[in-house]
């Protein structure tokens, strides 16, 4: 087992009080396992993903523990987390389109980084990966402006997995890419796990189809809990939790014309964080919601890897 | 590369001709008739001797000539490094009395600009993020950009000259010495010197501090920073970058307040009564001294565009984006 997460819970200070960004999260992911993680803008994907490696100054670990590799993660400490960070847990960041250094050559940029880690640059082993992504050797001898954004995107992706960390966690990665390219990407994840060069990943995504493609199991948050977690073709093909039903009913399908049947979303929004509401959080969405959901649903295991928060599952 | 120095020149010369020509017009145009002065000054009572003396010294100034032609004579003069004759001090060249005062202003503005500059970047990034120093120090920053150059400098006219009697308040070196090149009169040239350099210093010090500390706070939370963080880079190598981002606009910010920089420092020598400069234009308004003052705005002008050039170079030097974007346009 790679990393095992349990009962995580970050919260966000904010002047009007603690929002519960992530608020009781268990799962793990096994080695050489990609974990896709989905749901909607503002479910907790994003805060599970930074909390793992570097909380920002708004963030307080309130609870749960996570381990790595048999060893304790000190997410709470910035400073114990350091020696972590890039060695054993890395991040392919939302913004690879401005995560390097402006003025510096992205070689020397590289090679200084390097050395504040205490490791000397392999400028061989770099080349090899350049080659990989196919990203010519020339880039580090160039400044971040002159490269395009998929350039920069990849350039990125191979500078976070260069001391070849146990954990990958993989942002919206591919959110600001045309679909070609975002498919691309997604394929040079898988290449990098199946060479070694990450144990394992966790993908954080809005988009369920690129998921499914990459990903081994998903795991759907909704409103900073887990709604479900499976194997990615479980979780496609037989979902159980109505919130993961609408969320793969709503994707468009081949075949379907949309101008006769239109393309139906989940009504409603996602509860404020600030003060939750007690019971299953989805219930004022959801179509089978029934007086039991004022309860919350705890995460069965229905079948074995399939993990559901639902009293109809 | 070629291309935008080449522009750059281009709109520093209109700019000069500009600057020049205005330069030129503000005496002409102002209130006053300085042969009129210069003949109240001379005391003669015979009507006849005084028509004289008028025809000779509006002749002598070229006052007599229409204006378009007054305006081409001062060009062609001023290529040849003739400004004409001072009034105020007649008949000494404007150029030999604006040399005596050039060394005066320029040992006051140079260091305190570059001081400054350099200070008050390192101060504020420095105290950028350290709650202490943000919370004690920064308020005193911006009480300090906020003081006009003068109330400073009479501040500390009063507190360190008058006061506490340490420094001497008026003038470039003592009344009772002669310049000679002895370390007593370096000295007393340092006494003298140091009161308006503090205080053109300390303003302008709060102003870069107080600049490089939210500059410093941006380039902090900017992207390039948290990925950094978040690989596990050491805050020395996170900062450093930041530094280095964060003079750029400083840069940029040090062009643009040049010109107050300059103005700053003829005030203070003004409340000094400090041999530069501004004491000059002081002295030329007095007396109507066009051809001075005219003479103090010129070189003043082309202080601050030649300073300006010297930044955009800088700038092209230490910014790669700007010189890749030229590579990008020749290609």
């Amino acid at each position: 087992m790679t990393l095992r997460v349990d009962d995580l819970r970050v919260h966000y200070r904010t002047l009007r009080g603690e929002v519960k960004a992530i608020d009781g999260v268990t799962f793990d992911v096994g080695d050489g396992e990609i974990l896709g993680l989905a749901g909607e803008s503002g479910c907790g994907k994003t805060t599970l993903g930074k909390s793992l490696i570097r909380m920002d100054g708004r963030m307080r670990l309130a609870g749960g523990a996570a381990e790595l590799d048999g060893e304790e993660l000190p997410i709470g400490d910035d400073h114990r987390m350091n020696p972590f960070r890039f060695t054993k847990v890395s991040i392919i960041p939302q913004y690879s389109m401005s995560a390097m250094n402006p003025t510096r050559r992205i070689g020397r940029m590289v090679a200084e980084l390097l050395r504040s880690r205490g490791r000397q640059l392999d400028t061989d082993e770099l080349g090899r990966r350049l080659d990989l992504v196919e990203l010519p050797r020339e880039v580090l001898q160039r400044y971040p402006i002159e490269l395009s954004g998929g350039m920069k995107q990849r350039m990125v992706m191979v500078i976070s997995t260069l001391l070849d960390p146990s954990l990958l966690i993989a942002d919206e990665i591919t959110s600001a890419l045309d679909v070609s390219t975002q498919k691309a990407v997604a394929r040079t994840l898988v290449e990098f796990r199946d060479r070694g060069f990450v144990r394992s990943m966790i993908f954080i995504t809005h988009d369920i189809s690129l998921t499914y493609q990459i990903a081994d199991t998903i795991m759907v948050m909704y409103a900073g809990k887990l709604a479900e977690k499976a194997p990615a073709g479980v979780i496609v093909g037989e979902p159980r939790h109505p919130y993961t039903r609408l969320l793969i009913s709503s994707l468009p399908e081949v075949g379907v014309r949309y101008t006769d049947r239109r393309l139906a979303g989940i009504p409603g929004e996602p509860p404020s964080l600030l003060d939750p509401p007690a019971g299953c959080r989805f219930r004022d969405r959801c179509p089978l919601a029934f007086d039991k959901c004022a309860e919350e649903p705890p995460v069965v295991e229905v079948e074995p890897g399939h993990h559901v928060a639902c009293w109809k599952a | 590369m070629r291309r935008y120095f080449g522009r750059k020149l281009l709109v520093y010369g209109l700019t000069f001709l500009v600057a020049v020509t205005i330069n030129w017009m503000i005496p002409r145009f102002m209130p006053g008739d300085p042969v009129q002065s210069m003949l109240a000054r001379a005391n003669v009572s015979q009507p006849a001797a005084v028509e004289a003396m008028r025809a000779h010294y509006t002749n002598l100034f070229g006052l007599d000539l229409p204006l378009w032609k007054q305006y081409g004579n001062f060009w062609a003069a001023l290529f040849q490094g003739d400004l004409g004759t001072s009034i105020w001090l007649f008949p000494t060249p404007v150029t030999d009395v604006i040399m005596r005062a050039v060394p005066y202003t320029l040992a006051l503005l140079i260091p305190a600009i570059l001081l400054s500059w350099w200070a008050g970047n390192r101060f504020g990034a420095f105290a950028a993020r350290r709650k202490w120093l943000d919370n004690t120090v920064l308020p005193i920053g911006y009480v300090l950009t906020a003081t006009p150059y003068m109330w400073l400098a009479i501040l500390l006219a009063w507190g360190l000259g008058i006061v506490a009697g340490v420094f001497p308040v008026s003038g470039g070196y003592s009344f009772a010495m002669r310049p000679n090149l002895s370390w007593e009169f370096v000295g007393d040239l340092a006494l003298h010197w140091f009161l308006p350099f503090v205080s053109l210093f300390l303003v302008a010090f709060g102003g870069w501090a107080i600049g490089m500390r939210n500059m410093i706070i941006y380039e902090l939370e900017a992207d390039y920073s948290t990925y950094l963080s978040s690989l596990g880079a050491p805050q020395r190598l996170i900062r450093r970058y930041a530094f280095r981002n964060a003079v750029l606009p400083q840069i940029t910010g040090l062009a643009l307040q040049l010109g107050v920089l300059v103005a700053g420092a003829l005030v203070t020598e003004i409340v000094f009564s400090y041999p530069g400069l501004g004491h000059l234009i002081l002295q030329a308004i007095q007396n109507q001294d066009f051809f001075l003052l005219q003479g103090a705005f010129l070189f003043i002008v082309v202080g601050v565009l030649a300073a300006n050039f010297i930044i955009d170079v800088v700038y092209v030097l230490v910014d790669p984006r700007t010189r890749t974007g030229m590579g990008g346009e020749a290609a």
